[in-house]
């Protein structure tokens, strides 16, 4: 293979890689929710986009609306029983957060380095399922069972959203 | 059919969630009746599965087998036990409702968990009996529940994280998530790099589930501020099936027996029988004491299977079955003294054996079990997991398992002795038995448990030794 392309294609990897880090710890850092959760959308997209580069567009479709979906719900409710911070417990929030997670991003890079030279030489990846498969075929074939797991996950979800937030009101 | 052992536990959520008020008084009782259903269905198939019938190709969940057979009756005791205790103790009529829902779930993704034969859709109906657990934990919406149910979700969350990395390494070695295809290419590649990590990072992400130490934060939080029926339905069953039998499930089929396999197991499990009988000896609080001795006991289950034996694995099996009910006999009766005296704190009660009788006796009867006092159910599976260990030439593990069973009976005798014996104590006198819906699950378990002892000898021919001729 052209070894310009290949070098185009790492340092996409690298960009899309490093982006979703970002994406992901401004997530877990931001003390808004409403801003925590557009980082997440933000990391999600991301995601999708590593996903269809894998040749995975389903899986990249699925990201995108479960994310927009469940959390969302999730989310909304969350928000709508907080109370702003004051501005005290604000600085004290970022100050706690920026001691526990500075590390976090080195501490994952050396361990995808470990990892790289423990796994050794790569190996080839099976071809993932076609982009022109019928996805009813899919999921009502070989994934059947996974497909009425995850209506009983989303179905627990909602139940936590109604146990948790509901009866407050 | 085993399918409906997962369908119809939706099915029950959905009609009884449709907006008439009489549903919602069906409840109980259909739980009650899916988890007798279950527990004929697995009684039923369990002699079948033992004689090494080939059972029928049934829609998609048609993989039976005598440990699966064994789990599914495990569940459906613990289930049954657990909305008794709900029952009893819920409060609110909506709040009981609400948690009969995720009972369902949690009870319908076990059983999905050990009905399936693929790496992926075993993750997804664990993470469904993880997330009922962590919403059930925190239901009652106080500080220490809600710090429970977090410190499990973190933890979990890494678990699972590991476990998908581990789904993805194996799915680009072999191009399939099943079990055979992935044993098979497992072999193929047994020294990669790649099969190593992913070997490791599933292993690791089982055994926080499992609650072994040193990967045990989150256990004794979760297990003591979580309501009482959650609480029995965690310990009893809960991350038995998705730490202990999946490590189980996954180290039979698909892993298989290496050298490197058997140390870990070996190391964890004798860490965690020491460690967590002597944590277990400083506690005051009764739940936390409980906690860390369902610490211990995963030890147990851990080293019989490490033995990599026939006898080992049946062994491992066995106490798997007895853990789930001494510990959720043992759970109902820390459900009963709170109920009935306000406190689990041990140095603030005493006496109760004479308040309580019921109660007094079989928790009696579950402390001796868990000991490994002749010749109750717990006696056997430990005798049989020392006997497999020393047969296979691990001595020195034998002989820690021997010593461990004496701290058992130590930390125990301390809880009788505090809670149950001597005097009764200033603010006890007025206490009395909890109501049948308390007393009723802790004489059908101690039942269970002086039953199985006393039938070891037909049992142990019949149904535990054919548990390794998946």
């Amino acid at each position: 293979m052209d070894p310009t392309f290949l070098k185009q294609q790492l340092l996409m990897n690298i960009i899309l890689m490093g982006a979703m880090l970002l994406g992901a710890l401004a997530t877990v850092m931001l003390r808004q929710l409403v801003k925590a959760a557009i980082a997440l959308a933000f990391t999600s997209v991301v995601l999708c986009v590593v996903m269809f580069k894998l040749n995975a567009p389903w899986a990249a479709v699925f990201e995108l609306s479960v994310c927009a979906g469940l959390i969302t719900v999730v989310f909304i409710s969350a928000v709508s029983l907080v109370k702003p911070a004051t501005e005290e417990e604000r600085a004290a929030h970022i100050r706690f957060k920026t001691r526990r997670y500075f590390l976090l991003p080195l501490v994952l890079l050396l361990v995808g380095v470990g990892l790289s030279y423990v796994t050794g030489q790569p190996l080839p990846l099976p071809a993932a399922e076609p982009a022109g498969t019928e996805l009813r075929s899919l999921l009502w074939g070989p994934r059947a069972l996974d497909l009425l797991g995850q209506v009983l996950v989303l179905l627990a979800g909602v139940w936590g959203v109604v146990m948790l937030f509901k009866e407050e009101k | 059919m085993p399918s409906l052992l997962v369908i119809l536990p939706l099915l029950a959520v959905l009609l009884l969630n449709l907006p008439l008020n009489f549903l919602r008084r069906l409840a109980l009782p259909a739980a009650l009746l899916l988890a007798l259903y279950q527990a004929a269905f697995a009684l039923g198939v369990l002699p079948a599965c033992c004689a090494g019938c080939p059972t029928q190709e049934r829609w998609f969940l048609n993989a039976l087998d005598p440990l699966t057979s064994v789990l599914l009756l495990a569940i459906a005791i613990v289930a049954f036990v657990s909305v008794f205790v709900l029952r009893a103790t819920a409060g609110e009529e909506r709040r009981e409702f609400n948690m009969l829902n995720l009972v369902f779930l949690a009870v319908a993704g076990m059983n999905g968990l050990v009905l399936v034969r693929d790496l992926f859709s075993l993750y997804v109906f664990l993470e469904l009996a993880s997330i009922a657990s962590f919403i059930l934990i925190a239901a009652h919406r106080e500080m220490g529940g809600l710090e429970g149910a977090f410190k499990y979700l973190v933890m979990s969350a890494l678990a699972t994280m590991m476990m998908l990395a581990s789904i993805a390494l194996l799915l680009a070695l072999s191009g399939s998530t099943s079990f055979g295809a992935v044993a098979e290419a497992l072999q193929a590649h047994a020294r990669h790099g790649y099969v190593l990590t992913a070997l490791g990072l599933f292993l690791g992400g089982l055994l926080i589930k499992s609650g072994v130490m040193p990967f045990h934060g989150w256990l004794p939080d979760a297990y003591s501020a979580a309501p009482a029926a959650v609480s029995t339905l965690l310990a009893g069953i809960v991350t038995k099936v998705t730490g202990v039998y999946a490590l189980i499930r996954l180290v039979l089929d698909v892993f298989g027996f290496t050298p490197a396999t058997q140390q870990l197991l070996l190391i964890f499990g004798a860490i965690s029988v020491v460690a967590g009988a002597l944590a277990a000896l400083g506690q005051s609080d009764m739940k936390r004491m409980l906690a860390y001795s369902s610490i211990s006991q995963v030890g147990y289950i851990l080293l019989g299977l490490a033995t990599g034996t026939g006898l080992g694995i049946a062994a491992a099996v066995f106490h798997l079955f007895n853990h789930a009910i001494f510990k959720t006999l043992l759970f109902v009766n820390a459900a009963a003294v709170e109920k009935q005296t306000g406190t689990r704190d041990m140095n603030q009660l005493g006496g109760l054996a004479q308040k309580m009788p019921i109660t007094g006796v079989t928790s009696l009867l579950a402390m001796f079990s868990t000991a490994g006092v002749p010749p109750l159910a717990g006696f056997w599976s430990k005798l049989l997991i020392i006997a497999a260990l020393w047969l296979s030439g691990f001595h020195g593990y034998a002989l820690l398992g021997i010593g461990a069973s004496l701290l058992t009976l130590a930390y125990f005798l301390s809880l009788q002795r505090r809670v149950f014996f001597g005097l009764v104590r200033a603010g006890c006198e007025n206490v009395r038995e909890a109501g049948w819906a308390l007393t009723l699950p802790s004489l059908l378990l101690a039942a269970i448990l002086v039953g199985v002892g006393l039938a070891l000898p037909w049992l142990i021919g019949t149904f535990l030794l054919p548990v390794k001729g998946f």
